[in-house]
């Protein structure tokens, strides 16, 4: 037997993974969920047809989103999660002992079941103490909020989805409003390389640039998501990424990661000629 | 209503079974189901232009329906719980106007409320009927017009007994409702007809706890636009008619001025969305409801913004009210509804229905997602945060009564100048001057003009408002009577 899940990275390119067996599907109030087990990416779930995250390559997207902001700044205490039901992002917080509270808002309790049932290694980051579980629109949730949160982690995907609220100028004004004033707030940038998803991109950074004094972008390779190339973007009241990053203090921490170094973390601020052409000239725009 | 007759779409079904037969056309439309159009068949889709047929023995014909559209236009009229419908290709500006037209002719009189949509004055310079305004009266805060009371209506009937018909705006585009079955009693008591423009109530037939409606209301004929909260395509409405009301004539009313080449596209919508009202309207509407009594109170919960409901009810001017529409008094944020309305499109991304100087109002339909109404209360706070300001002085926004002086039809049609606006005081004015939206003419034909009404068009237009109905499309001049009347 031959089963292949097809991921449509544009109308023209598809990436396929073998599939060895499903292992469940449902259309939820919110997206279409199923979950597959394959040779070459292990166990992924996907989302409206679209790869969320694999066991292969998970770890990759959760520690850049993570330890790039805690590595900059100084003193966290308390952080908001939007999305990240599967509790990869609420794990590797958990390696820090400064954090008192993680509060972590997904609209689709069923996404949450799901990954608690097929991925343990992340949801078991759901369980920590620390973490809230809020079953709430992302967007209604920071309404309220003020002056609140040292770290605003957006993990939700899908700007086109039923997330579109996510990536949008009074998401940006509010996580600011959410933020202390010396808030950092990261999120995913989407890819920068096919045309359709070029767009995108641009606008949030247009956005989030226009938001926030400290706009900057970073990258990752993660081959599960469109070609590959992932972009995340750092926007910040008062530190800077670079410049207050502070290595040592993070190198005594002893967290076991795969993928983040310090090292890694100056070099994915150093972005291709084409990304950092893009960016500016969204920089440049008058509102 | 029988349910297992209005599960038929009798228009569809037998687009349906004309698709199956494979007809080769040598008939219009020309471009032979998109054969001859490419690119229309790529914007448009196969599926569409295929069903943009031409009237024939198997589609029956809306000038004089004896088959399918017949059937369909019963089951409208059952669901509807009219006497008879019409099914509607020119706009609901097309079943106003054949209302009117169907009750007046030249030097009849006809009771209105100031806050008609300019279609209906159109119909007035079309047949040469004279308006006699009743007051509606104005909240001075919020700057709209109310409903019609029912003791204007009263002393408006007194002083003109030979009125042939009361025409009432029921619900207004903000959700203001009037006593519609008191001003019925009284009107017919005086052997008027009374018309209602209910372009934004197609949902009261269908919705539970919702105000009552213009059939149920004992009107004699009503104008709903399916297309707004009906769910059928723009252009597509409704002509519903009473039992006192000789349908054959208002037939031929309709006919002086209706397309002879009805298209098959907002036919069909009609007889799907009346489907769809009919077998799940209540559920939908539920909903719609929810949904904007959700955005209500959260917008509220803002501070600085007003979204006004049931609250607003006083018994008189305030009958009832519409809680489907979700409308917001801006102005406690230094704002005015246009600019509010501008923000939420150019910085947001949010096209909401329309803005005036104190209001916007978003329109809330069965297509919504609760997602979406967060990303407008989302919108709104983040708009406070960044743009509020210290409230300035608005300008009164008391009722100003129109003088008419000569007909709309004479006015429309006479000798005239054009003059600038500043210089217009006490000149009769011979076009409209409207505000759009919402379209409610601020000086119809024939009336004169005041200060207070240059000062309040200069403040509009400053405002960024969209002003529509003058021949100069900068409101720097207007056009005026010369002669004597």
């Amino acid at each position: 037997m031959e089963l292949w899940f097809s991921d449509y990275h544009t109308e023209k390119v598809k990436v396929s993974v073998k599939v060895q067996k499903q292992l469940f599907g449902l259309q939820t109030e919110f997206q279409r969920i199923d979950v597959f087990d394959s040779d070459e990416f292990g166990r992924f779930l996907s989302a409206d047809g679209s790869i969320v995250f694999s066991e292969k390559d998970e770890f990759i997207y959760d520690e850049m989103i993570v330890h790039v902001p805690m590595a900059v700044h100084p003193h966290v205490k308390n952080v908001l999660v939007i999305g990240g039901g599967d509790g990869g992002v609420a794990r590797e917080l958990g390696y820090y002992e400064e954090i008192e509270k993680i509060d972590v808002v997904e609209p689709d309790r069923v996404f949450v079941e799901v990954c608690k049932e097929f991925f343990p290694d992340n949801a078991c980051g759901l369980g920590d103490k620390r973490v809230s579980i809020y079953y709430e629109d992302g967007l209604k949730f920071l309404r309220l909020r003020q002056n609140e949160y040292d770290l605003i982690i957006n993990d939700a995907i899908d700007p086109l989805g039923h997330n579109a609220g996510l990536f949008t100028k009074e998401f940006y004004g509010n996580c600011y409003r959410a933020l202390k004033e010396d808030g950092i707030m990261v999120y995913q940038h989407g890819s920068p390389f096919y045309d359709e998803d070029e767009e995108s991109c641009r606008v949030m950074h247009r956005k989030a640039s226009h938001s926030f004094p400290i706009s900057r972008v970073y990258q990752a390779h993660i081959p599960t998501c469109s070609s590959g190339y992932w972009l995340f973007g750092f926007a910040s009241k008062k530190y800077h990424p670079l410049e207050h990053l502070d290595a040592k203090r993070w190198k005594e921490r002893h967290i076991k990661t795969w993928y983040y170094t310090t090292n890694l973390h100056k070099g994915a601020f150093m972005l291709p000629r084409y990304v950092e052409d893009m960016l500016e000239e969204e920089e440049d725009r008058k509102k | 209503m029988n349910r297992n007759k209005q599960i038929h779409a009798p228009v569809y079904e037998a687009l349906e079974r004309l698709k199956r037969r494979r007809v080769v056309p040598f008939d219009v439309p020309g471009h032979k189901r998109g054969r001859g159009n490419p690119e229309l068949v790529e914007l448009l889709g196969e599926k569409c232009v295929s069903l943009d047929v031409n009237s024939m023995k198997p589609l029956d014909n809306l000038c004089h329906p004896v088959s399918v559209i017949k059937e369909a236009e019963e089951l409208a009229a059952e669901a509807f719980r009219a006497a008879h419908a019409f099914f509607m290709v020119g706009g609901t500006t097309s079943s106003v106007q054949s209302m009117v037209l169907s009750c007046c002719k030249a030097g009849d009189k006809i009771i209105l409320p100031r806050n008609v949509h300019k279609s209906v004055i159109n119909a007035l310079v079309l047949c040469g009927a004279i308006p006699v305004y009743v007051n509606p009266e104005v909240d001075n805060k919020l700057g709209i017009s109310l409903g019609m009371q029912v003791a204007e209506v009263e002393k408006a009937i007194k002083e003109n007994p030979e009125a042939v018909a009361v025409l009432v705006n029921n619900p207004t585009y903000y959700g203001i409702c009037s006593d519609l079955r008191t001003i019925v009693q009284v009107a017919h008591a005086h052997k008027m007809l009374v018309l209602v423009d209910e372009a934004h109530g197609t949902h009261l037939y269908f919705g539970e706890n919702l105000p009552v409606c213009a059939m149920d209301a004992g009107a004699d004929m009503a104008s709903v636009s399916m297309h707004k909260s009906g769910g059928s395509l723009t252009q597509s409405s409704l002509l519903l008619t009473g039992k006192n009301v000789n349908w054959e004539y208002v037939s031929q009313i309709i006919n002086l001025t209706q397309t002879t080449s009805a298209s098959y596209l907002l036919i069909s919508s009609l007889d799907i969305s009346r489907r769809n009202l009919a077998l799940r309207g209540k559920e939908s509407f539920a909903k719609v409801s929810r949904m904007a009594e959700y955005a209500r109170e959260e917008i509220n919960s803002i501070g600085g913004f007003y979204a006004y409901g049931k609250d607003m009810i006083n018994g008189g001017s305030i009958y009832d009210f519409d809680v489907t529409k979700l409308s917001v008094y801006t102005r406690d944020i230094g704002l005015a509804g246009i600019e509010v309305y501008d923000l939420l499109r150019d910085e947001y991304d949010i096209q909401i229905e329309l803005g005036d100087i104190a209001n916007i109002l978003a329109y809330i339909s069965i297509g919504d997602r609760i997602q979406d109404i967060e990303r407008l209360v989302g919108a709104l706070a983040d708009i406070k945060r960044l743009y509020a300001k210290d409230p300035e002085q608005m300008p009164n926004a008391e009722y100003i009564k129109p003088t008419v002086c000569v007909s709309p039809q004479t006015a429309f049609y006479g000798e005239k100048k054009s003059v600038p606006i500043r210089e217009t005081e006490g000149m009769i004015c011979s076009e409209f001057v409207m505000c759009y939206p919402p379209g409610i003419p601020i000086l119809a034909p024939g009336e004169m003009i005041t200060r207070e009404i240059i000062d309040y068009i200069i403040y509009a237009k400053e405002k960024g408002c969209s002003m529509q109905g003058m021949q100069d499309p900068a409101v720097e001049s207007l056009f005026v009577l010369t002669g004597k009347y």
